[in-house]
């Protein structure tokens, strides 16, 4: 849905040039939800605002829906960005329009007639459980109404993506998971493509399929959460499960990716005559699945039979410590 | 007698006069604001979007116009009222009485209040001027529906700092036969020494501005949303 291949931004100052984007391939499957995390200036922002064409890449294309939107300007370009969605992180809502103008505003910029807008506003306040406030003004709302409110306007137009800077990180952590939840339900209902940027691995954890990481202008791993959890040496892995430093000796981390039906540890005992040590780890659900990622301290003579079979039934097996 | 009571007496006789000063200076301070709104908004609004970072920067233009307003905002009003006469006959026909007036009025509060509003656009959320662009709005869309809109309540304060500014203008304009309230207060008051039409036209000025500035604050209260 999303493809951008090659991004390079420079931002040439006064007296030196700032590098955001570095090569940047990006490729949001229809209908996932993908999420860029990284730290403060590694480049999220600009990428994203490289998607929508606020910012034009120095190098690269970007194309949304099969359209090449980097070859837009002019009044085409405003037409595909009425099908790109975009959330803020400070909401960006006109103070001096209520609940239901700030919705109806993209609206009135694609030409919809009045009466059309007033029946998709009521449809969309609906959506995100702000009737009541319709006529409210932004300054009468708290951060997550007023995110609400943010995500309303960015879907009145129905576009085919969403994309959302930082989203949630002006939120607390209840109205955050509230946020999430939305966005979750809308990417299900609606099969709306989410693009999400973040610094905050926890979004990731929750609401993504698929995911990047950023760090001085380019991606050093990216692809479907599951797949990179089950890659060794991830640094998403260990980046979503950290797990606690151990001084135990033999021990190994696992993680798995789909829960078993065996009861595996008790079979390793039972088959391979060895010790097994759960030292710690959690198991939570990513991407609708359950994960676990566990420290195991995994002692015997056939230790290294044992390690195979838990390869051989998908698990990833990581030594932790020497032996 | 006591200074007000001497002051009430004289009112009647006073007043046929004071009421067409009254009539001069609101005739003169309205249509200047009128001119300085129409011409004013519009300089305003390009020293933003001309600026570096702004809707459609144009540096030369921004910095002529810029220019331009700083040489109106430097001149002392009684310099550019004198040096603007022969502007003022060539638009009016006259240099003297409250038409010829609006002439020197409206070029000096024009620079006044372009910087007002240049200082209220700027004040409107870079955030929210990105999320137009983000819909797929024009810029002159963004002009008219999110920049103007989100600062009307300081557009509406500088309007009415430059009517104030405009009405102590007006007195000034009255120094040298513009007429209104001004030109009574340095006829009888200054030059025949009546103190009691200075105290008049005192407290009819007075009053003015107090009732601009109360319409003023009652409409930005009514506006405000933050
Ligand atoms: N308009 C700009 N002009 C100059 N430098 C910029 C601009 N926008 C971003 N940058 C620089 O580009 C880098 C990446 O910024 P950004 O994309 O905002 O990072 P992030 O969103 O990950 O924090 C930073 O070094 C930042 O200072
Ligand atoms: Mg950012």
């Amino acid at each position: 849905m999303i493809d951008a291949v090659g991004l390079r931004k420079v931002y040439r100052l006064k007296k030196r040039e700032v590098v955001a984007l570095d090569g940047v391939d990006l490729h949001v499957r229809q209908g996932e939800v993908f999420g860029v995390v990284g730290q403060s200036g590694a480049g999220k922002s600009t990428l994203l605002r490289c998607v929508n064409l606020l910012e034009r890449p120095t190098a690269g294309t970007v194309r949304v829906d099969g359209d090449e939107v980097t070859a837009l300007r002019g009044r085409r370009l405003r037409e595909a960005r009425r099908g790109i969605g975009m959330v803020h992180q400070h909401f960006a809502l006109l103070s001096s329009r209520t609940v239901a103008g700030n919705v109806a505003f993209p609206l009135e910029i694609a030409g919809v007639g009045a009466a059309e807008r007033r029946r998709r506003v009521a449809e969309l306040l609906d959506l995100v459980g702000l009737s009541d406030k319709a006529r409210a003004y932004p300054a009468q709302l708290s951060g997550g109404q007023k995110q609400r409110v943010g995500i309303a306007r960015a879907l009145a137009p129905r576009p085919k993506v969403l994309l959302s800077d930082e989203a949630t990180s002006a939120l607390d952590p209840a109205t955050t998971t509230s946020i999430l939840e939305l966005l979750r339900e809308l990417n299900r209902e609606l099969g709306l493509t989410i693009l999400l940027i973040t610094h905050e691995m926890d979004v990731i954890k929750r609401i993504c399929d698929s995911a990047a990481i950023m760090e001085s202008g380019h991606f050093t791993e990216s692809g479907r959460v599951l797949d990179l959890l089950a890659t060794p040496g991830s640094r998403l892995a260990r980046s979503l499960f950290p797990l606690p430093a151990t001084e135990a000796p033999d021990t190994v981390a696992l993680t798995y990716t789909h829960a078993s039906d065996e009861p595996l540890m008790s079979e390793l005992t039972r088959r391979f005559d060895v010790d097994v040590n759960v030292l710690g780890g959690a198991v939570e659900d990513v991407a609708g699945r359950s994960v676990g990622r566990l420290n195991v301290q995994v002692r015997g003579a056939n230790r290294a039979a044992a390690l195979d079979y838990l390869s051989g039934k998908g698990l990833l097996v990581e030594e932790v410590t020497a032996r | 007698m006591s200074w007000t009571a001497e002051l009430a007496e004289r009112w009647p006789e006073m007043w046929p006069e004071l009421w067409l000063g009254t009539l001069d200076t609101l005739y003169m301070v309205l249509w200047a604001t009128v001119v300085t709104l129409l011409a004013g908004l519009p300089l305003g609004v390009l020293l933003v979007t001309t600026d570096r970072g702004g809707l459609t920067p144009a540096p030369a233009v921004r910095a002529v116009l810029g220019a331009i307003v700083n040489v109106g905002r430097s001149l002392p009003f009684i310099v550019l009222m004198v040096a603007v006469l022969s502007l003022t006959r060539l638009l009016t026909g006259t240099t003297l009485g409250p038409t010829a007036a609006i002439v020197p009025l409206s070029i000096g509060a024009i620079p006044f209040f372009a910087r007002l509003v240049e200082t209220s656009l700027r004040e409107v959320d870079r955030g929210v001027i990105e999320a137009a662009h983000a819909m797929g709005a024009r810029k002159i869309t963004i002009v008219g529906r999110v920049l103007l809109p989100e600062a009307l309540p300081g557009l509406i304060a500088g309007l009415v700092m430059t009517v104030v500014a405009l009405i102590s203008y007006s007195a000034m304009a009255g120094a040298i036969g513009g007429g209104g309230l001004g030109d009574i207060a340095i006829r009888q008051g200054y030059q025949r020494f009546d103190e009691y039409y200075l105290w008049a036209t005192v407290i009819l000025l007075v009053l003015i501005v107090q009732a601009a500035q109360s319409l003023g604050d009652l409409l930005i209260r009514r506006l405000s949303r933050r």
